[in-house]
């Protein structure tokens, strides 16, 4: 039995078109969990649905084994923080903090306590009494945090929390929002259309596309995995290079260009007389050295990122991506021998998309587990 | 923003020769009022000025009376369009129910029929609830104002949906968000809507006219008109001094109301 569970869940707009279709869906306590997705593909719907703010179009909502479905938020027990923070402006920090515990009437030597806890979990002791529109963006955030954190609701929805901040500083609060959820023991529905802030900060994450689930697991799983087209191009970065392919004789033949023997593999017989779609990711396909099958491709961008270099070359219409770790001095217009394996790819069926065989390659090496 | 010498000098003459033009009248009056009739019949400039007409006007009529009436009605409108306008404002931002903005348009569309299209309805009733030469009968009538509601709705659409959805969370309920967020954070449009309102009823001519019979309720506007007629000869010197009078408290609300709008304006927004 999970902490939230989603049975069935849909969601339509006025008896029309469903932006969200039967979601069946299992969070444990204590888990971090991410709802990851482009715009539009119903992910805030969901989160919403769960906080209250959203009318349940379908199915049935528990929240710790509760039928919750026609409760409104302040029973639900959780609480959220907005992309916008949704800070008072009116109010100072502390008063934005307190906010809640004052609409709750909770006891003022209590609340008093509370405030001080958060604001040194938070670093907020300095700037209790200034407004908000005196603080920082990242500042901003921390109180928005600390007004989800003084609630103590084990509940914690936030709705792409960091995307108002710049880089350096998102890093850092990926970083604090992971621990504060441990440390606290919140149980987290994080909503984000960066599949880096999913795969970097969820204990769980599920791609959602068009209000379908894509896939629900581990973000590794979710990396090696992928069981449609869809989340092997939108988990990882640079996104999974993709190509139509047929098997003719005992070789693989991807857009029409490339030929990949299956060596001394055995040709899996699922995959035979079928259009198929392979999918390699960047860092599988290195530099080829002389006593390895290589694919000579020419170079047409080439990205230094200091510690690795990325090399774009064309393969049939489609552009793909190889990540070769150190520093390569090579231009654009190179010719250079590249080895692609057969053992790392990944099958799709074309019509379908959904994945037929993984990248052998992955069990062998790869995921370290302790 | 950078200009040539030769540029500005004819611009700033411009503008100094139609604020004179503009200001004349009231330029004319204030200097009128400390005049002596004579002066003022034969149309040349003051030999004294004194303040006679001044303590005239106060002397003949009753003049604290007036103001004090004109200072009440024009409080009780003021608060009650704040009140009705910013709770109705409120119902149309944050509240969803079917028809809200066909119902809206329908409220707008009421700027469109003039007050004096509707002032005898308007008389019949306060008639008919003998509210005649009342407090009530003067000031009732002009509580609900589509404008004011319409200002407060647009800058009520201002405010972030999530505060709303963040209060929610916490068990806020709407009477206590529109209490304790709303109208702190759409302050600066509520001091908008309170001059506007105060200045439009303290003006007020026509409806005060009709709805009091008797000194006891009327406002300063009225008075004004009776210093006029009350003499064959008027004594200009004596309403003009009326007039000066009658204005100083719209101005002092204009200083007053400005700085509270450049202060509220200057305020940073959310995020």
């Amino acid at each position: 039995m999970g902490y939230i569970e989603l049975m069935d869940i849909s969601k339509s707009y006025n008896k029309q078109r469903n932006v969200l279709n039967g979601i069946d869906l299992q969070i444990e306590k204590g888990e971090f969990f991410v709802l990851v997705g482009p715009s539009g593909s119903g992910k805030s719907t969901l989160l919403r649905m769960i906080a209250g703010l959203e009318e349940i179009s379908g199915g049935t909502l528990k929240i710790s084994e509760k039928i919750v479905n026609h409760l409104p938020p302040k029973d639900r027990n959780l609480s959220m923080v907005f992309q916008n923070y949704a800070l008072y402006p009116h109010l100072t920090v502390e008063q934005n903090i307190l906010f809640g515990l004052n609409a709750q009437k909770v006891d003022r030597e209590i609340q008093q306590k509370r405030l001080e806890e958060t604001a040194q979990m938070m670093g907020l002791n300095e700037l209790l009494k200034r407004k908000p529109r005196e603080l920082s963006g990242g500042q901003r955030q921390r109180v928005a945090l600390a007004r989800a954190v003084v609630s103590e609701a084990p509940l914690c929805l936030m709705d792409e929390p960091l995307s108002n901040l710049d880089a350096k500083l998102r890093a850092n609060m990926r970083i604090e929002i992971r621990r504060l959820q441990k440390r606290l023991g919140l149980t987290m529905v994080y909503v984000t259309h960066d599949q880096v802030e999913a795969m970097t900060m969820g204990d769980r994450i599920m791609v959602l596309n068009d209000g379908i689930i894509q896939q629900v697991g581990e973000p590794i799983d979710l990396y090696n995995k992928p069981s449609n087209l869809f989340v092997a191009t939108f988990i990882g970065s640079p996104k999974m290079n993709l190509g139509k392919a047929i098997l003719e004789d005992s070789n693989l033949i991807i857009e029409n260009v490339l030929t990949i023997p299956f060596e001394h593999l055995e040709m899996p017989k699922n995959l035979k007389s079928r259009n198929l779609v392979i999918g390699i990711r960047a860092e599988h396909m290195p530099y080829g050295d002389e006593n390895q099958q290589v694919q000579n491709v020419e170079i047409v961008n080439v990205e230094h990122l200091g510690n690795e270099t990325l090399i774009s070359f064309e393969v049939g219409t489609e552009l793909w991506t190889a990540k070769w770790l150190g520093q390569w001095l090579i231009q654009v217009g190179d010719k250079v021998p590249v080895h692609i394996s057969v053992e790392n790819m990944c099958f799709f069926d074309e019509d379908t998309g959904n994945l037929i065989q993984e990248a052998t390659f992955t069990h062998k090496q790869e995921v370290v587990r302790r | 923003m950078t200009m040539p010498l030769s540029k500005k000098i004819v611009f700033y003459s411009l503008l100094i020769i139609s604020a004179l033009a503009v200001f004349a009248p009231a330029l004319m009056a204030f200097v009128m009022s400390f005049m002596d009739n004579k002066d003022i019949m034969t149309g040349s400039l003051p030999k004294s000025l004194s303040f006679d007409n001044y303590l005239k006007a106060f002397e003949q009529f009753p003049l604290l009376k007036y103001l004090f009436n004109s200072l009440i009605v024009s409080v009780v409108i003021t608060i009650g369009q704040l009140i009705l306008s910013s709770l109705a404002a409120y119902a149309f931002v944050f509240l969803e129910f079917k028809g809200r903005d066909i119902l809206f348009f329908l409220f707008i569309a009421t700027m469109m029929v003039p007050f004096e299209a509707s002032i005898i309805p308007n008389f019949h009733i306060i008639r008919d609830l003998n509210w005649i030469d009342q407090y009530p009968g003067l000031t009732v009538p002009f509580f609900a104002t589509a404008f004011g509601t319409f200002l407060l709705r647009q800058n009520f659409k201002q405010i972030p949906k999530e505060l709303r959805e963040a209060s929610q969370i916490v068990g806020m309920g709407d009477f206590k968000f529109y209490l304790k967020v709303v109208l702190p954070v759409a302050k600066t449009s509520l001091v908008t809507l309170g001059a506007y309102g105060f200045l439009t009823s303290w003006n007020m001519y026509l409806w005060p006219l009709l709805s009091t019979t008797n000194d006891t309720v009327r406002t300063v506007q009225i008075g004004l008109k009776q210093l006029q007629t009350q003499e064959q000869l008027n004594d200009w010197g004596v309403i003009m001094s009326g007039a000066i009078i009658v204005i100083i408290p719209t101005l002092i609300l204009l200083f007053l109301g400005q700085k509270q709008l450049q202060k509220g304006l200057t305020e940073g927004a959310i995020k």
